[in-house]
């Protein structure tokens, strides 16, 4: 019977991981992703997963640690958050680019300076090229399913790349939630052993890792490029599948409410939950206003996204990252760019704020909304404003 | 060889399959100086064979060790620590 | 004798190549021909771990490779904590059954840069770890790889294009980092020196450094021609001369004892290694005083060690 408990994000993805029987843990500590590698840890010493845990020195050699097992065919996992997943970039795309299935949660940290401990996306936002699958979670319980969902399809033979589940840092894994716990046979049936096809072993040598001339370079990254788009196919059947086995269905961009809507706010992450509260608001006075929640960050859902908002006047895009100096909040100007090709599109509006921890409360997605409809009708002098900065903001201008 | 390739021909994470395929390289095109060996002279104690960083140097039918002209470098170490002096570099002919 | 081993008195080597004839070393590289007798020590059963570096950059230019045993390279300062993964990686699964039991030595290799600099915070985790590997530095001084940028591996008074020697400047003008005594300083079960011109030693040591169960270090000097500005006939000499100047005092620690492999009644002056390399050629007659003075002393301070710690 699968049972319902309360877990924190941290814990329910633990969780996840030992259902999933992963062979290689390799995680450094950094709040507030600190509880993952803490209960990974415990269940390691108390029997209860059989794995491997390498206590690294940083999170650099984290993810070098995760490339060695991964390509011995190790199930790799860990987590990370702000400054650690900075510290291990480069490695980020030797792990995509080598093609190695590893899942890693990210608890999403503001990025210092001046440090933060506290919540935003701008770790996310920095690994956007990083050629990683990308989804991000609203709950604990989407955390937890993500996880697992990340290996099926990660690990899925005509994909091999590595899995970012990105869920928000303190916001949700620090927050108990229910969450639901399928049976060991359920994830079993979802889940098959991992066959890594290129492992190194002294019957079959091979060479990871060669070296690319000028000749070779550009035809080995189109051809990664090609393989990352075609996953495409594989992130959908393992929503298919995975809402066949367990009863709850994913897609890359998840309607809230959205018939008929005039006007349309997008979020990502788990201040979309805030943001539902404040749409119901709206609805409840009348108002042509609905919510659509942006799950699969890459490969980045363009066809999805177009057939979501193509009925809609207005489409206000909240970010919880500044891309310096960029046109607009990080979503919102790849949301627009993927809008561009449309004859018939929604106006796009950026808003950006809950940086660093800072809360959302549903009347400040009201005044979003609000300010947000109003900026598509009339215009703003800002390239994109904020929310809930204390003094006038102007001066974000190209 | 990779001029030729297609980004079809990249295999998964550019992983090479092939054990030691980059063998097909005529480094004896480098150079300049070639080592011969004075088989009266020569006591074939092995130890040109095992000081060769380029492998290039192979014990032949009756064990005496010599170049392999399509591998050697004519980097001169096996003439230099050669105990009797059974090797002498010469200069490699005009092409 | 076969044509699978060649004997030399009691010893048999192998005639495999672990990397294959063709590679683009340097004529005359002392690290290419450390890495074949390396190789030819560890066998077919091993993966190796590489560092960015000339070793990495001399053997695997997609789309061919020179490796005949499984190999990995990802970046340039983490070659010790892949391997940790590997070994790792390798231990969990045969545990659980997922891979069929096999006996695999997990070997990182990395040149000075990757160790003594960049990637000395991998292997310093790696060797606390206590991961059962075994760790070859090829030490050529600088790095070479790129155009010969000082490390802090280059010898003090020589020099290289990042330190060099200058109206103003000896080069390098700090000591040589002791890796040795850092690797020495996790407590490992072994660590130990070698160079190519001792090529049995050098196999002796590789060989027993991957039957230690647990972390094994050993660091192997290997004289580069085009950087030290040598004729490239000259490495095994220049190997040679390293040892017998006390420059590079071959030697071993066991468990924290430690053992001379070589130790001369009479140490060879310094000038004689010094004097064929163009990367010392500014020296002046004070500057090799000096040198042998700083010799003098370290070699000594490894004899009171070895004789306070002995095997």
């Amino acid at each position: 019977m699968s049972r319902r408990v309360a877990l924190e994000a941290a814990h329910a993805v633990a969780e996840a991981a030992r259902m999933a029987d992963v062979d290689v843990i390799a995680a450094y500590p950094i709040t507030p992703q600190t509880h993952i590698p803490e209960r990974l840890a415990e269940m390691v010493a108390d029997g209860e997963l059989s794995a491997a845990y390498i206590p690294v020195e940083s999170e650099h050699s984290a993810m070098s640690a995760c490339l060695g097992a991964a390509a011995v065919g190790a199930r790799t996992y860990t987590a990370t958050a702000g400054q650690g997943l900075e510290l291990m970039h480069e490695v980020l795309y030797a792990a995509s680019s080598m093609r190695y299935p590893i899942v890693m949660a990210v608890c999403n940290r503001a990025l210092s300076a001046p440090l933060s401990i506290w919540g935003d996306h701008s770790d996310a936002m920095a690994t956007r090229d990083t050629s990683w699958i990308q989804i991000f979670c609203q709950n604990s319980q989407q955390a937890f399913d993500m996880t697992l969902w990340a290996f099926r399809v990660g690990e899925d033979p005509s994909v091999l790349f590595p899995v970012m589940v990105h869920f928000d840092g303190f916001h949700l894994t620090h927050v108990t939630e229910p969450v639901v716990l399928p049976e060991q046979e359920e994830v079993d049936r979802f889940l098959p052993k991992l066959d890594y096809p290129f492992a190194l072993d002294p019957h079959k040598p091979m060479t990871h890792g060669a070296f690319g001339i000028p000749d070779v370079y550009s035809e080995a990254k189109v051809a990664q490029e090609i393989a990352l788009r075609k996953s495409k196919s594989v992130i959908l059947q393992g929503f298919q599948e995975f809402g066949d086995i367990f009863g709850r269905h994913y897609y890359p961009v998840e309607p809230y409410k959205m018939e008929g809507a005039q006007t349309l706010l997008l979020t990502m992450g788990s201040f979309g939950e805030t943001a539902q509260i404040a749409v119901d608001t709206k609805q409840s006075k009348g108002e042509s206003v609905g919510l659509l929640n942006l799950r699969l960050w890459r490969p980045f859902p363009f066809q999805e996204l177009r057939e979501a908002v193509k009925n809609a006047q207005k489409l206000i895009v909240f970010d919880r990252c500044i891309s310096f100096g960029g046109p607009g909040g990080p979503v919102c100007s790849e949301v627009r760019s993927a809008l561009y090709s449309e004859r018939e599109r929604p106006t796009v509006v950026s808003f950006v704020g809950a940086l660093g921890g800072r809360e959302m409360s549903p009347q400040d997605f009201e005044y979003v909304i609000d300010r947000g409809r109003e900026i598509a009708e009339k215009g703003s002098e800002e390239l994109f404003e904020t929310v809930g900065i204390r003094g006038e903001v102007t001066g974000i201008r190209g | 060889m990779a001029d030729e390739l297609t980004w079809k021909d990249a295999k998964v994470g550019n992983i090479i399959t092939e054990a030691g395929n980059a063998s097909f390289r005529q480094t004896g095109d480098w150079r300049t100086e070639r080592p011969v060996l004075d088989k009266e002279t020569c006591i074939k104690c092995g130890l040109c064979w095992i000081h060769c960083p380029d492998a290039a140097i192979k014990p032949g039918e009756d064990w005496y060790y010599e170049a392999d002209l399509y591998y050697c470098k004519g980097c001169g170490i096996c003439a230099s620590i050669c105990p009797v002096g059974a090797i002498t570099m010469i200069e490699e002919e005009e092409k | 004798m076969s044509k699978e081993t060649i004997r030399f008195g009691k010893s048999a080597v192998t005639t495999q190549e672990f990397v294959a004839e063709g590679h683009t070393f340097c004529t005359g590289c002392g690290e290419a021909l450390a890495l074949r007798l390396a190789c030819k020590a560890l066998g077919e059963n091993v993966i190796i771990g590489n560092a960015t570096g000339c070793i990495e950059i001399c053997t695997s230019p997609f789309p061919v490779t020179s490796w005949r045993v499984p190999w990995i390279h990802t970046l340039f300062e983490n070659t010790a904590s892949v391997i940790s993964g590997v070994e790792a990686g390798l231990k969990i699964l045969m545990n659980k059954g997922k891979r069929p039991e096999q006996d695999i030595k997990c070997v990182a290799m990395a040149g000075d840069g990757g160790t003594s600099d960049i990637g000395l915070q991998a292997l310093s985790g790696a060797l606390e770890r206590n991961h059962n590997f075994l760790y070859l530095c090829f030490d050529n001084e600088a790095y070479m790889n790129t155009g010969i940028q000082r490390s802090s591996s280059t010898p003090y008074g020589a020099s290289t294009t990042t330190a060099p020697a200058g109206k103003f400047s000896i080069g390098q003008i700090t000591k040589k980092k002791n890796m040795v005594a850092i690797a020495a300083a996790h407590d490992i079960p072994y660590v130990a020196t070698a160079c190519p011109s001792y090529h049995f030693d050098l196999m002796r040591k590789v060989r027993k450094g991957a039957e230690v169960e647990g972390p094994a270090y050993i660091h192997i000097l290997s004289p580069c021609p085009t950087g030290w500005r040598y004729s490239s006939n000259l490495t095994i000499e220049i190997s040679q001369l390293a040892v017998q100047t006390g420059i590079f005092p071959l030697y071993e620690i066991e468990n924290g004892r430690y053992r001379l492999n070589a130790d001369p009644p009479e140490l060879k002056p310094v000038e004689e290694y010094l004097k064929p390399q163009g990367r010392y050629r500014h020296l002046t007659s004070d500057n090799i005083e000096r040198i042998q003075r700083l010799v003098n002393e370290d070699y000594a301070r490894l004899k009171k060690k070895a004789a306070a710690f002995p095997m």
